[in-house]
């Protein structure tokens, strides 16, 4: 077959093999037969990348990385510049977005066990490029310059101040400056416009490379290599192309139409995407009434307030992002899906979900006592599902469980009793059925019951 | 088909709740209806901001040939009526006065007001503007129900006339509403004792004008982006349909 | 795999159909994104004509404005000056200004103005884009007895007369720009902007 466009691709693969990277990676990469709507994410995240980026460059060509300028630049950008306001809430939008669809990824990750042997390097590369996506958001919500752009980073950059010995220097060094300022914002421009995403393409990357290594987990936790025809294609595999290409692209299109009905009508979203006291320009003497961080980062800022102490609270929310980290190595049950895990597996999850919502929900209100008191309790439970799931790894006596609930309800009353005092003994002890309710059903019913036998997983994926 | 029911349930969460939390305004005294689409409205607005605001707030964000397209004035008109001080018409809202001057003369520089119904909302404006009220121990002899020791001037005296507190104390709370929501009032907070130019409701419909022209301002594209969003959101829809039959047919093949 | 025979027409017919509205949309999504690099209402603002008052322009003398960044220069001709315009008619390149471009209609005469008296022109080289001096005298030094007036370029040495007409044998080769300009009353121009029906 010599047609003129076969011609071209032949010349460029005897010097590059592109035909070979073709195969490999989409048209005889051979992904499991049953991906359902979790599988959609990981695409959507890699979309709303390319849609950052994209709207990123043409937002730099407009703005100003001047304290004096970067407010009124962005107005320039709204009213001025043609079409400049639609570039401009496509990437607000996306920012959320993008969280979104991290979230509910990641989520798939968790029910399915893609993150469990041998997809441990999967998972660590997927929670860096989060990290990251963390650290580029809160970057370039400084950038409009807005009352909750600079408290909202001079609070988070505070917080580095709280460590010992090396904190103040360590705040100081990162903001240039004493207080957030000019030097600030130049700096994490710099970054949020090159570094980070130079990063974030780097572990991306790595992290589909690393995938495709091991082949894609599925909704069943089967490994489809473990059968195969006679050709040493997975019977359980299909070509990710045309088959998954095509059925992504259905994915693309129905968030394109989500996407488009919040840029279109309800780029604010009441104030969540693109808060109210953002259009008031930074004033270093006057901070706002109720500083919130952005929607995406609360369930970490509720750990931070939860605990009274500031080195510990900021010790807290670093240990609430870093427990993800080390999940391959605290869930070692075999059983890859919740299709198969026990009931009380799934009752844990479900809390967990739940109180990890609630917990983003108390970050964004102000504080009160009774809030304050949940916060923490929640916190508890946000911790205590890792210990939980550690504990679910390897069939367990009874006495096993129990012990592991004398144990923990000590720990919880303990740090009761040490942080109690007059005003909050009331909604402390009240609170306290909280976790132990939750120890209860997932300790000593594990101890009493059956309901934390795992089911009989199918060699072949079902639906 | 789960698919589908999901993703209408996202939609409908998303689009119900974004009504919701529009429905903001807490701890003002007042509620108004917002509608950017009068455009009568807006453009007396435009000249009650132009006469009144203009002299000491900036509206350094916006530009005169773009209020003038936005809400059908013609050049002449706008250059004729509504620029003062010598500025082109394609220049910004500018105002002559300098931060130093704004200091001195009071307290504190007049903020610019290009975005302030998006960081303060319509209702707390309109609030404000309806909340002057005669105090003798301000320094100016007048206060504001809304904001308590603003340094403004009742600027539209002239209009409104001058009013007194019905009560004292208890009415003060910042979150006590006056108005039920629906035009009907719960309690009046305020009694005229010197009249002004205008009658209370044509006073109130001034508001509402310059309260409209302001959320206008905050952001003119408002008016247009709702109706490109049906148009991208019809091709979508389309475009949904045919990738959609397309996947169905390359899925003919797996079992 | 698969029983299912495939219909590679309606296949086919499909996949064109989604990917030619596909491409269509992709298209039509780029166009605001390339609008966002053209001037903007700002940069349009700041292009906007300017006015000149010309009632106390002395013959003999120039004064500059910015337009569109660029300046633009107004002078008033002595009758001298106008009449000496004949002199140079076979020192220069483009004599009738037949150019196109180079400026509006009503300025393809000998004087390249509305009026005799007053030269609007853009004050850049049409060489390689620096400023001319502008030379009045007659027969200075430097530039030799035959010299009637005119602009003096120095970077490359270009030469033009007093109606702003580029010199043979020089390194520019098209005469200086003449803006578009009206007048709006006996001593005001307006930079920047046609008479509607005029020449």
């Amino acid at each position: 077959m010599t047609n003129k466009v076969g011609g071209i691709i032949g010349w460029v693969d005897s010097r590059l093999p592109v035909i070979e990277f073709w195969e490999a990676h989409l048209s005889k990469y051979y992904a499991p037969k049953n991906f359902n709507f979790w599988y959609f994410f990981g695409s959507l995240a890699l979309l709303v990348l390319v849609i950052q980026i994209v709207t990123g460059i043409f937002l730099t060509m407009h703005y100003k990385p001047d304290a004096e300028l970067a407010f009124a630049s962005v107005e320039y950008i709204m009213r001025d510049v043609n079409w400049g306001w639609l570039v401009r809430y496509m990437h607000s939008t996306g920012a959320s977005a993008f969280f979104v669809v991290v979230y509910l990824h990641m989520l798939r990750g968790l029910m399915y066990g893609s993150f469990k042997e041998p997809r441990e390097l999967i998972w660590l590369f997927g929670m860096m490029i989060y990290l990251c996506l963390m650290a580029e958001a809160f970057m370039g919500y400084l950038l409009p310059w807005g009352q909750m752009s600079y408290w909202g980073a001079q609070v988070i950059v505070n917080l580095f101040g709280t460590i010992p010995l090396i904190g103040d220097d360590l705040a100081l060094w990162i903001r240039g400056d004493y207080v957030v300022s000019d030097a600030t914002l130049n700096r994490f421009f710099a970054l949020h416009v090159i570094a980070v995403p130079i990063v974030l393409l780097g572990l991306v990357v790595a992290h589909i490379a690393a995938l495709h290594t091991v082949g894609s987990n599925n909704p069943d936790g089967v490994e489809i290599k473990k059968n195969k025809g006679a050709d040493g294609v997975p019977l359980d595999g299909i070509p990710f192309h045309p088959y998954y290409t095509v059925k992504d692209v259905v994915g693309v299109v129905v968030f394109l139409f989500i996407f488009a009905l919040v840029v279109f009508f309800a780029p604010e979203m009441g104030g969540y995407f693109l808060e109210h006291a953002n259009f008031e320009p930074a004033n270093p003497l006057a901070t706002p009434e109720h500083i919130a961080p952005v929607w995406y980062f609360t369930p970490f800022y509720t750990v931070l307030r939860a605990i009274p102490n500031p080195f510990w609270g900021v010790v807290a929310m670093f240990a609430a992002v870093a427990v993800l980290f080390v999940l391959p190595w605290i869930d070692k049950n075999k059983v890859k899906s919740i299709r198969y895990r026990s009931g009380l597996y799934k009752v844990n999850l479900l809390v967990f979900l739940v109180a990890f919502v609630a917990l983003g929900y108390l970050g964004m209100e102000s504080v009160t006592e009774m809030k304050s008191q949940m916060a923490l309790r929640l916190s508890e439970l946000y911790f205590l599902f890792f210990i939980i799931l550690g504990i679910y790894s390897y069939p367990r006596s009874a006495g096993f469980y129990i012990n592991s609930f004398i144990v923990l309800v000590g720990v919880i009353t303990g740090y009761d009793f040490y942080r109690i005092n007059p005003e909050i003994a009331d909604t402390t002890w009240n609170t306290w059925i909280i976790p132990v309710a939750y120890l209860v059903v997932t300790l000593l019913g594990a101890a009493f019951t059956n309901l934390d036998q795992d089911k009989q997983v199918p060699e072949r994926v079902t639906s | 088909m789960k698919n589908i029911i999901k993703l209408i349930c996202v939609t409908a969460l998303l689009v119900s709740t974004s009504t919701i939390w529009a429905a903001g305004g807490s701890g003002t005294l007042y509620k108004m209806h917002v509608d950017v689409h009068q455009q009568k409205s807006l453009q007396r607005g435009a000249k009650y901001f132009m006469n009144y605001c203009l002299s000491c707030h900036s509206a350094a964000y916006s530009r005169y040939n773009r209020v003038a397209e936005d809400l059908g004035i013609s050049e002449e008109n706008m250059r004729e009526h509504l620029i003062f001080t010598g500025q082109k018409f394609g220049d910004t809202m500018k105002v002559a006065m300098t931060t130093e001057q704004g200091k001195e003369w009071f307290g504190a520089p007049p903020p610019d007001l290009s975005v302030r119904a998006r960081s303060r909302g319509a209702d707390w404006i309109y609030s404000f503007l309806k909340s002057f009220y005669v105090d003798e121990s301000a320094t100016r002899g007048v206060n504001n129900l809304q904001f308590p020791g603003t340094s403004m001037p009742h600027v539209l005296w002239e209009l409104q006339g001058l009013q007194t507190l019905v009560d004292d104390g208890h009415h003060g709370e910042k979150d006590s509403h006056a108005d039920d929501g629906h035009g009907g009032h719960k309690k009046e907070l305020f009694e005229i004792t010197v009249p002004g130019k205008m009658t209370p409701d044509e006073y109130d419909q001034a508001v509402v004008d310059i309260v409209n022209f302001m959320v206008y301002m905050a952001e003119p594209i408002k008016l247009k982006r709702q109706s490109i969003g049906v148009a991208v959101l019809f091709f979508l829809a389309a475009l949904g349909v045919l990738v959609y039959f397309m996947k169905r047919d390359y899925w003919k093949d797996i079992h | 795999m698969s029983e299912h025979i495939v219909d590679t027409g309606r296949r086919k017919m499909l996949t064109v159909s989604a990917s030619v509205v596909g491409a269509v949309g992709a298209a039509v999504a780029v166009v605001p994104f390339l609008s966002t690099m053209s001037p903007s209402a700002k940069a349009l603002a700041s292009g906007a004509p300017v006015e000149v008052d010309v009632s106390k322009l002395e013959p003999g003398q120039k004064i500059q404005v910015e337009w569109r960044r660029k300046p633009v220069w107004i002078v008033r001709r002595s009758d001298e000056m106008v009449s000496n315009l004949s002199k140079t008619e076979d020192r220069v390149r483009d004599p009738n200004s037949n150019e196109p471009g180079q400026q509006p209609e009503f300025a393809q005469n000998q004087t390249r103005s509305l009026r005799p008296d007053v030269l609007v022109l853009v004050g850049i080289c049409t060489h390689l884009g620096c400023s001319p001096t502008f030379r009045p005298e007659l027969a200075p030094e430097d530039l030799g007895p035959d010299w009637v007036g005119g602009f003096y370029c120095p970077c490359h040495g270009s030469f033009f007369d007093l109606a702003g007409r580029v010199y043979k044998n020089v390194p520019a080769n098209k005469n200086l720009e003449v803006p578009p300009y009206k007048y709006i009353s006996d001593n005001l121009i307006l930079v920047g902007e046609l008479d509607e029906g005029a020449a």
